[in-house]
């Protein structure tokens, strides 16, 4: 275990940027970046080497780090359930279902890899996954898994919208948060076709508005498909 | 001290004017908490009540002064609104449209547009632009545009259906950082937008498209569609081009924006003289 956690809060420099960096919210981005990093106690040199992570699995609310770490989080749990969902699937999968269950594993995965990326030094490990109550060879299981998953993310995505400081990552929040609300319609027009379920009542109040969850109540919620906890600052 | 009665409730709604916001927030985390479903019900009989709460709310609001960009912004999201919530009143009761496995979803997201039309104005109050008139077909008045059979055709009306909603999802995504600071809009709005998005899903899927958008294609509706998608097929974020395999993946996984008057531009047709 101690050595399992050693290894995670080592992170390494991403060096597949693409990216042109002269632009303003380059700087922005690395000017916030040091501040993140001064504040999580991190030594950035900045230069490719491995950095430790003081802290680590630590999710600071009060700065945008903490948020994408925290999307980070929830992204790389949903990559890693479809991911397994379509390694083998459900047998009473219906005609069509697997496909949208691979384009939803790799839009996640694209979200995940995207949020890797910005990351870089800051990045939080996320720790392994367990799956409490899922089972696997049932599409009923499966979908119900799914639709929880994708609803918890848009009332996550919802909830921490206003706590962004840097409009760059609002903007980046509100492309990726329409994605995971096209999933989640799809997967409960899956489980209930043709209903009012793709936007049911129990997620769209009487004001025709989804759920926006505050950080540590989606954190409590997705807790148990961690194998180790989170701890949430600043909430 | 005999007037405490009188302002302590003005007072609250001037310090903190979206008190429908925050009522409905914590509605939200009334339902997260789950577990407790009678809570939960409570929380969602508790709706109504909240739609009269975002009535007595507004005058104040509107005394407490929105910016006037707030004010563009909400007016702006309003008109579309409008144009949402008098297409589907206008199809759900128009007899013989709608296919019969169809009402429900149509059924559902009239409900969604119409409320938040009354939120919108709600919050506006007096400011609020009226509703404008519309031609569904859009001609721009004419009554015989591209679309002249949307309400004797449901493929035609299902096919403006996805128009509206995908154009309304990056419309309100491109506003989203115009409301940061007003952070009771703000929030009220990200919960709109996912509405929205949910929409635009369940439309997609009833008309045999995927529920995301690939690329810049349009899904299935006609040319005169393409500003809808236009730019889509973006797959540089934020500060990271995107790897270039597998580009339909990338480009389904980000929604993108669209600034106002490339919205605008968009609805002209179905606007009676114009936007």
């Amino acid at each position: 275990m101690t050595q399992q956690q050693t290894k995670t809060e080592v992170v390494r420099m991403d060096s597949g940027l693409g990216s042109p960096w002269g632009n303003s919210s380059r700087r922005e981005f690395l000017r916030l970046s040091a501040m993140g990093a001064a504040a999580l106690g991190i030594t950035a040199t900045m230069s490719g080497c491995a950095v430790a992570a003081a802290g680590s699995r630590r999710l600071d609310f009060r700065d945008d780090f903490g948020i994408l770490n925290f999307a980070y989080a929830l992204e790389t749990l949903e990559s890693r359930f479809y991911t397994k969902v379509c390694e083998a699937p459900p047998r009473d999968l219906r005609a069509g279902e697997l496909q949208v269950l691979q384009d939803i594993r790799d839009h996640e995965l694209a979200h995940r890899r995207f949020l890797k990326r910005s990351l870089q030094v800051l990045r939080v490990e996320v720790p392994q996954s367990v799956w409490p109550g899922i089972d696997f060879s049932s599409r009923t299981s499966v979908l119900t898994a799914a639709r929880n998953f994708e609803d918890l993310g848009v009332a996550g995505y919802n909830g921490a919208g206003t706590r962004i400081r840097l409009a760059e990552f609002l903007t980046i929040a509100g492309k990726i948060v329409s994605v995971e609300a096209r999933h989640a319609a799809a997967i409960r027009d899956m489980l209930n076709p043709m209903s009012r379920d793709f936007a049911g009542d129990d997620v769209v109040d009487a004001m025709g508005m989804d759920n926006a969850f505050e950080p540590g109540v989606v954190l409590a919620q997705a807790q148990k498909y961690f194998a180790e906890p989170y701890r949430a600052v600043g909430i | 001290m005999t007037n405490m009665h009188y302002t302590e409730p003005k007072r609250l709604l001037a310090a903190d004017p979206d008190i429908a916001g925050r009522i409905a927030a914590r509605h939200g985390e009334i339902a997260a908490g789950s577990g407790t479903s009678s809570l939960t019900r409570a929380g969602m009989m508790m709706g109504g009540a909240v739609l009269a709460t975002a009535a007595v709310a507004h005058d104040v609001y509107a005394q407490a002064g929105l910016p006037g960009l707030v004010v563009d912004i909400l007016n702006f999201a309003l008109t579309l609104e409008y144009l949402e919530a008098e297409f589907y009143t206008t199809g759900t009761s128009t007899p013989n449209l709608i296919p019969a496995d169809m009402r429900a979803p149509f059924d559902q997201i009239r409900k969604h547009e119409v409320a938040h039309v009354q939120f919108l104005r709600g919050v506006l109050g007096s400011r609020a632009v009226s509703k404008p008139t519309f031609d569904f077909t859009a001609g721009g008045g004419s009554g015989n545009g591209p679309f002249a059979d949307v309400f004797r055709n449901a493929q035609t009306f299902a096919a403006v259906a996805q128009a509206f909603e995908d154009t309304g999802v990056r419309a309100y995504k491109g506003q989203a950082a115009n409301l940061m600071g007003h952070n009771d809009i703000l929030r009220s709005a990200l919960r709109i937008h996912s509405v929205e998005a949910r929409h635009a899903a369940m439309v997609r899927r009833m008309r045999q498209q995927k529920a995301w958008i690939t690329r810049s294609m349009s899904g299935g509706l006609p040319d005169a569609t393409d500003p809808i998608y236009k730019g889509e097929n973006n797959t540089f974020q934020f500060i990271l081009a995107q790897p270039e395999s597998d580009r339909d993946a990338q480009t389904e996984a980000f929604d993108e924006t669209l600034t106002k008057s490339q919205v605008l531009a968009i609805v002209k047709p179905f606007i009676v003289g114009g936007v």
